[in-house]
């Protein structure tokens, strides 16, 4: 009795929770509701005694996916109004979709058969001693290990498609390379000079200024001026003196 | 050697534990703290705390109105108003220092001629209200004959110096 | 009696919340007690002596704090999102509080001794974000929303490298019941095969409880109070009872994990007399002491390192890890079909 009166909470508040996230204006809400039906569905889990798919549920996809969904939502400006003034527009291509989307699954629920021993099945218990976990796992890394390690590899190309996509080299980039920071030694950077009383360092030719060898460590573009650069001191002091 | 030496730091995280073992020793090392209010710190002579008006032995107020602190005071914080008294001698009507105001820059008791305005050893008169900081001639004067013992010492022990 | 608590409906709830209440009224008095201890560690090692007006040695300074907390004044932002502004606190302290119920004492003294426990407390860890991330969101202000994202971003890195480590641990046990892990433990406490991700599982603790030196999300110096900001009084105090709440959670894991739980170090009679539960309780506070002295001891990283540290460091090492231990028991045929699975 327990688990029907359950099941139908965590199933009527996992659809109402995916009702609102469609409906909902603020995208924000969406994704949150989003959350909410994960949560729900974990429940529906537990009760069918999958304990093991539940925690991961919460644990991949409202513990991580969705927490880099809000990441991106809650920092993006939403204007509803903007994101309807192209509606008209592609209402078309967008009823297109919908409607082979709807037909692939007419396909799918037509040559949908389900088996009879399900029922059955279901009843079962697991193998002897075995826990859920373990079910699991010896399913999938026997029966389906090519399956999971390609499901794996397409998230792979998906992960290096999306890092190619997003990195540039802007000239402005001042990379830290800490491993080589550390390893670097305070005179392999730095001159010290004496300076004379009442001369100054122009004289000396410039202010302390990194070593030549600085430029063998330092990351390409890491550091500004090099020393054949036009911005030495001495010379634009020269410069400054000769104009006047 | 050095690249080894340095590599094997860094992976034994020998900086930090530094850091760790030192935080450690400080941490059975004796309490710097004052218990305060129970034990209080020894303070200067020329420490300057709470603002008192004094007076002379037998019983005369010193302050004889020549409005040399309000002209010094640099946050403008005393007002003084004077009139003569019967016996001819000039002495204030009002007295006041918003202590909200003042810097605690210690110049009004450098400027007295005779002593009268000084700032005492006391920095414990927290208020509750804003109002109450408002000191006028009376507080002024009661605080002096509260702290005259202590405010007399502190000027002999501090005269040498002078 | 006996009838009664395990065999009737009625019973069988009194039970359940009785075994609730024996953990979270404990766990709140360390809580409270934390914060005295933490207050008292740092002021001796700064060469203060702390709170120590209140009751004998300031012992009833935390519920002076407290009562002190409640009769605040609840203040909510005008622009504020106020039913996520009033779920966060209520979400992080619960959820800081959920954890312990798989938490083992003592062998089988658990309030449910599930199969999968330590993914259990995965997923409560990976799911307490939300906490921060409403709040910061909810309260629409932007120091809230930086200190949010901030901690967001750190504790899904870092959760990376704990899981990692984890999954080396389970390697080694053969099972993810948190009572098998520490029976597992009778002869050699992990943290001496696995010190080094003894270490990186204490330095990730530290930042996913938002510790310093990894206290982004709080950031005293450029954030105000991160996602906290527009707390004030009892949901404030929620938000720190969490944090504080979390900081126990992490010590017992790692109790749990690496130190052998309630096991005693040695098996033998002086050591035997104690019981179990005092042996965890111990090794939580020598954790709880760790956080602490290393607040003391570092200053805040910096946030573009953190992630360096978290992604480029720990992530790499804990695989091969992970990796190493999976071979190193093929190999030898150490520990393989061990534990209790």
């Amino acid at each position: 009795m327990m688990p029907i009166i359950l099941f139908y909470i965590f199933a009527v508040i996992l659809l109402l929770s995916a009702v609102m996230v469609v409906i909902s204006r603020n995208s924000v809400h969406a994704a949150l509701f989003l959350v909410l039906a994960f949560c729900n569905a974990s429940g529906l889990f537990l009760i069918a005694g999958a304990e093991f798919l539940a925690i991961l549920l919460i644990a991949i996809y409202a513990g991580a996916v969705m927490i880099l969904f809000l990441f991106i939502v809650m920092t993006m400006q939403t204007n509803l109004v903007q994101l309807k003034e192209g509606m008209q527009h592609y209402l078309p291509v967008g009823f297109c979709i919908a409607i082979v989307l709807v037909v692939e699954l007419i396909i799918v629920a037509i040559n949908w058969h389900i088996d009879p021993n399900v029922a059955e099945a279901a009843r079962q218990p697991l193998l002897q001693n075995m826990s859920n976990t373990k079910a699991l796992g010896s399913l999938i890394y026997t029966n389906y290990i090519f399956l999971f390690q390609m499901a794996g590899l397409v998230l792979l190309v998906a992960m290096i498609g999306a890092i190619v996509l997003t990195l540039r080299k802007r000239p402005t980039n001042r990379r830290q390379v800490v491993a080589r920071q550390h390893m670097r030694e305070p005179n392999q950077t730095l001159e010290m000079r004496s300076v004379e009383l009442n001369k100054g360092v122009d004289d000396l030719g410039g202010y302390l200024r990194p070593k030549e060898t600085y430029y063998g460590i330092a990351q390409e573009d890491s550091f500004g001026p090099k020393p054949g650069d036009k911005m030495d001191i001495t010379e634009k002091r020269q410069e400054r003196e000769q104009s006047k | 050697m050095g690249f080894i030496d340095r590599t094997a730091r860094s992976f034994l995280l020998s900086e930090l534990l530094t850091g760790l073992g030192i935080t450690l020793r400080y941490f059975f090392k004796p309490k710097a703290t004052i218990n305060y209010p129970y034990e209080k710190s020894p303070l200067s002579p020329r420490f300057r705390g709470e603002h008192a008006l004094r007076r002379y032995a037998n019983g005369e107020e010193r302050c004889i109105a020549c409005k040399l602190c309000e002209a010094t005071c640099p946050a403008e914080a005393i007002t003084i108003e004077s009139e003569s008294r019967n016996d001819g001698s000039r002495r204030t009507t009002r007295y006041d220092i918003d202590m909200t105001k003042c810097i605690y820059c210690g110049l009004c008791q450098e400027a007295c001629p005779v002593d009268a305005i000084v700032q005492g050893p006391n920095y414990e008169f927290a208020t509750e209200t804003r109002e109450e900081l408002m000191y006028n001639k009376q507080k002024l004067l009661s605080n002096g004959d509260q702290w005259e013992s202590a405010l007399a010492l502190r000027l002999e022990q501090d005269a040498p110096y002078r | 009696m006996e009838h009664f608590f395990l065999h009737t409906m009625v019973g069988s709830i009194i039970l359940i919340v009785l075994k609730v209440l024996a953990v979270l009224v404990p766990l709140l008095i360390g809580v409270a007690y934390l914060t005295w201890i933490e207050r008292k560690v740092l002021a001796a090692i700064m060469l203060r002596k702390g709170p120590n007006v209140v009751g004998p040695f300031g012992l009833l300074q935390p519920f002076a704090d407290a009562v002190k907390m409640i009769f605040k004044e609840t203040i909510i932002p005008a622009k504020a999102n106020r039913v996520l502004f009033f779920i966060a606190p209520i979400l992080g302290f619960s959820l800081s509080m959920l954890a312990w119920a798989v938490i083992p004492a003592n062998d089988g003294w658990a309030v449910a001794n599930l199969n999968i426990g330590i993914l259990y407390l995965l997923a409560i860890s990976s799911v307490s974000i939300y906490a921060t991330l409403l709040a910061g969101w909810g309260s629409n202000s932007k120091y809230a929303l930086l200190g949010a994202m901030r901690a967001a971003a750190q504790m899904i890195s870092y959760e990376l490298a704990m899981g990692l480590v984890i999954a080396s641990v389970l390697l080694l046990v053969g099972s993810a019941n948190l009572n098998d892990i520490v029976l597992a433990q009778r002869h050699v406490w992990f943290f001496l095969p696995m010190f080094p991700m003894f270490i990186i599982f204490f330095i990730s603790c530290l930042a996913e409880t938002n510790r310093p030196p990894f206290d982004f999300a709080v950031g005293e110096s450029e954030l105000v109070a991160g996602f906290f900001a527009e707390y004030s009084s009892m949901a404030f105090g929620l938000f720190f009872l969490a944090e504080y709440g979390n900081m126990i959670l992490m010590s017992a894991i790692i109790s749990i994990l690496f130190l052998g739980g309630w096991l005693p170090p040695l098996d033998y009679v002086p050591f035997t007399w104690i019981p179990g539960p005092f042996w965890l309780i111990i090794k939580i506070l020598i954790c709880l002491f760790c956080f602490i002295w290393v607040r003391s001891a570092f200053p805040r990283y910096r946030y573009d390192q953190l992630m360096r540290l978290g992604w480029k460091v720990f992530l790499p090492f804990t695989l091969a890890w992970v990796v190493l231990t999976a071979g190193f028991m093929m190999a030898t045929g150490i520990g393989i079909y061990g534990g209790a699975a």
